[in-house]
């Protein structure tokens, strides 16, 4: 039966959305030598053909650098939310799996990074590593994985009490075996969106402490700065410099929001028909 | 003999289907229901039997109009001569019309079965009235300060089927109510919607263990594969020769009491049920004809979708 | 061969309650056990002893004189539970969860009326009488010494419940392996067992 369905929405729109940020991503990568020129002939200009973003008070060309500070904000959150997951994975396994000792050990260890304000921690570690590009990633990586590492313990918890768990020993199958054939088919799909929904939080963060001062250096055309930059002349009726990048960054946030979303609606069984 | 008595609900030529995705994207139509008749009078248990898939709780939640989001209902129900709307159904739902679940995970863990008995009503006469249905039902005065989780499962049947009867239904539709329990307790629970037939409501009784059913239903309504093959007297299946339909026989002829023989095949799907009896690839006795529709019809004071039903097959 | 229970007691670490009380029994290879309590006794704790799932707080399981938690990797005494949909992974297919089982024969498959395009298919995809069949399938692998049946059928329609049982007589027959059945059904267990007990005679309390 050819007809179209909700079901064909999601998909259209998920792929879509990945689409516009793969696209996004190139070509901030590609414009980074552009997002660097200087040229005080065309200082100031607002929006038009050749400029859609506008300039800057160097003349810079906002376009290419809202695209190179988004595009990487996104390899950056790539990078921090694969690195939390990965954290949370095994965390959350060892915790539930390798006894008392452990589990308290992890336990604590998530309220202790839970306990003390992300954003703080956050400024703390980046700044301590000499703030730059692994000093964000670092510091993104080590404080936002708590939660999933929270769900994923949880979850091997109650796997490891079911019935058909406790079949597959008496059948014979080691610890390691059961582990990997029966759990990570019940966490991957938790991992997986897991993984897509830190994305805009990584995101956000980034730009947050670098608007800060704490964060990329200035130099960078990243998120933070252009924003923090161009609040500078939102009073000289410069609203280009804040608006696009400011928009940019939401839809950023949002489309990968929706696409964590999606993700867990599709490979959640119990909504499989609607 | 039950004809002078008023019919409660009757449906007829109930069908349900769902739509649902195939794969990733290729939508779906399945027919889960097809073609289902019966009815119950006051003062009456009908017992639907079936093994699982074959329809019978699907029946249940059309009449009380809880269907899934993605299933569609077909054909005629009627409560006491009254089309059955999904308005009307909600209106009538936990009055006049009520189901007792089959699971504890329909009672709140957090309040104490007293009030959930009364539905939350603090007023005396409410109270008076919930200690004397508990009395009634065999449990103690001070149940009603207990939480569900301090309840065996008898007793959470009996707590259920107290809450249902709180508001002297007049159809009262059980869905399963005995797996997992104990025989004895089972058989104690089933006599408890015994008495409220016997009082004068309807009970459809929603159940798989055939055994049990012909203990205390007046008459058995056989599901398989989406449809009802026969209604029969609980009293016809003392004698195999009594009942209608090969499939039926083939169930009585499975007691171990009676033989403990096994025919062979199982329940098709209802994405692969034949075009005409659903019971023909398994028939011994199949002919051409039962490939095309059979009709559902009267036969020796029952009901039976079988083209050659009776004494003709051995 | 032989599995045997001396003198075991247990109770749940949650609850004061002791379900098993000193309880002795044995079975051998060539019996077919039929084993029926009132209600609230622990049968289904029985079986999780007998089979290795749990512990007796004291006493012990014996196979063949030897302690049954000292035979590592595949238990020789399999269990069979009441609700096939909790014994299945609900993410396998149902031709891996055939695979989890010691060697599965094909006749065992054929046997108990397993049809091919079932394989393909995951656990909520089938009734729960398919179900049953695979978890039988699956503990009747070629270790398998004893068999336990724990009120394996109560769910089943009667067509499907003597399919099953049929089948079992024979195969557990032929191979020489032990069976024990709970149920609450007089009928079936007349039919199947050689000899009965009832708990309610021996050690367990409520």
């Amino acid at each position: 039966m050819k007809q179209w369905n909700s079901r064909k929405t999601m998909y259209c729109f998920f792929v879509l959305s990945i689409i516009f940020l793969a696209v996004v991503t190139v070509i901030g990568y590609f414009s980074y030598d552009k997002a660097m020129v200087v040229d005080f002939s065309r200082k100031n200009l607002p929006p038009s053909f050749s400029y859609p973003f506008g300039t800057d008070w160097m003349g810079r060309d906002m376009f290419a650098r809202t695209m190179t500070g988004i595009s990487m904000s996104i390899m950056l959150g790539v990078l921090a939310a694969a690195v939390s997951s990965v954290i949370a994975f095994s965390l959350g396994i060892i915790g539930a799996s390798m006894g008392k000792a452990a589990d308290g050990f992890v336990s604590g260890l998530i309220d202790l990074v839970m306990g003390i304000p992300h954003i703080l921690l956050l400024v703390l570690i980046s700044f301590a590593l000499g703030k730059g590009f692994k000093g964000v990633v670092t510091g993104i990586a080590i404080t936002h994985w708590t939660s999933l590492a929270r769900l994923i313990r949880g979850e091997v918890l109650q796997l490891k009490e079911s019935q058909y768990i406790k079949i597959a020993e008496k059948l014979g199958h080691g610890k390691l075996k059961t582990a990997v054939k029966h759990m990570t088919p019940h966490l991957l799909p938790q991992v997986l969106v897991g993984f897509v929904l830190l994305f805009p939080h990584a995101i956000l963060h980034e730009a947050g402490i670098t608007f800060l001062g704490f964060g990329l250096p200035p130099e960078q055309p990243a998120v933070g700065i252009i924003l923090s930059e161009g609040m500078k002349y939102l009073t000289m009726g410069s609203w280009w410099l804040a608006l696009f990048p400011g928009l940019l960054l939401t839809i950023v946030v949002v489309l990968f929001h929706l696409v964590g979303d999606i993700l867990g609606r599709l490979i959640d069984p119990g909504r499989i028909h609607q | 003999m039950l004809e002078e008595r008023k019919k409660i609900l009757s449906i007829k030529n109930l069908s349900v289907s769902f739509s649902q995705y195939e794969g990733a994207f290729r939508w779906k139509n399945l027919l889960a229901i097809k073609d289902l008749s019966l009815d119950v009078k006051e003062g009456e248990m009908v017992a639907v039997v079936g093994s699982s898939g074959s329809g019978k709780s699907l029946l249940a939640h059309s009449v009380l109009g809880i269907l899934p989001y993605n299933a569609t209902r077909n054909g005629e129900i009627s409560f006491y001569g009254e089309t059955l709307t999904e308005k009307r159904m909600r209106e009538l739902r936990g009055k006049e019309i009520v189901l007792v679940p089959q699971s504890v995970s329909y009672l709140d863990p957090l309040m104490k079965t007293g009030l959930q008995i009364r539905k939350g009503k603090k007023d005396e006469s409410s109270r008076q009235k919930s200690l004397e249905v508990l009395k009634c039902y065999g449990l103690e005065r001070d149940t009603e300060n207990l939480y569900p989780f301090e309840l065996s499962g008898g007793m959470i049947r009996r707590i259920l089927i107290s809450t249902a009867v709180m508001e002297q239904p007049r159809l009262v539709i059980a869905d399963e109510p005995t797996p997992g329990l104990h025989i004895d307790i089972a058989r104690r629970v089933l006599s408890h919607f015994r008495e409220i037939a016997d009082e004068g409501a309807g009970v459809l009784l929603i159940i798989h263990d055939l055994e049990l059913a012909v203990e205390v239903a007046d008459r058995i309504v056989v599901l398989y594969a989406g449809t009802n093959l026969e209604e029969a007297r609980a009293s016809d299946f003392l004698e195999e020769n009594r009942l209608r339909h090969p499939y039926t026989r083939a169930l009585y002829r499975a007691m171990p009491d009676n033989g403990f023989s096994a025919e062979p095949g199982t329940q098709p799907y209802a994405e692969n049920r034949p075009d005409g009896c659903t019971y023909a690839p398994r028939c011994e006795y199949v002919q051409e004809k039962c490939l095309k529709e059979v009709e559902y019809r009267n036969f020796q004071g029952g009901m039976v979708r079988c083209i050659m039903a009776g004494g003709e097959i051995r | 061969m032989r599995l045997e229970a001396i003198d075991i007691s247990f109770r749940y670490d949650n609850g004061n309650r002791k379900i098993i009380n000193n309880l002795s029994m044995h079975m051998d290879k060539d019996e077919r056990l039929g084993i029926t309590a009132p209600s609230g006794f622990g049968k289904t704790t029985l079986c999780k002893i007998l089979a290795g799932y749990e512990k007796p707080d004291s006493g012990a399981v014996l196979l063949d004189g030897k302690q049954l938690f000292a035979y590592k990797g595949y238990c020789p005494v399999q269990m069979v539970w009441q609700h096939p949909e909790l014994s299945v992974n609900p993410r396998f297919r149902l031709k891996e969860v055939l695979k989890e089982g010691d060697r599965v024969e094909k006749h065992v498959i054929e046997g108990l009326g397993i049809e091919p395009d079932w394989l393909e298919r995951y656990p909520s995809e089938v009734s729960g009488g398919e179900l049953q069949r695979f978890c039988i399938a699956r503990a009747l692998g070629q270790g398998t010494r004893f068999l336990l049946a724990d009120e394996i059928s109560t769910m089943l329609d009667l067509i499907t419940q003597s399919q099953i049982w049929n089948f079992l007589m024979e195969e557990i027959t032929l191979r020489g392996i032990g069976l024990m059945v709970v149920s609450h059904s007089e009928g079936l267990l007349k039919r199947v067992c050689t000899r009965r007990i009832n708990l309610d005679q021996l050690g367990v309390k409520q």
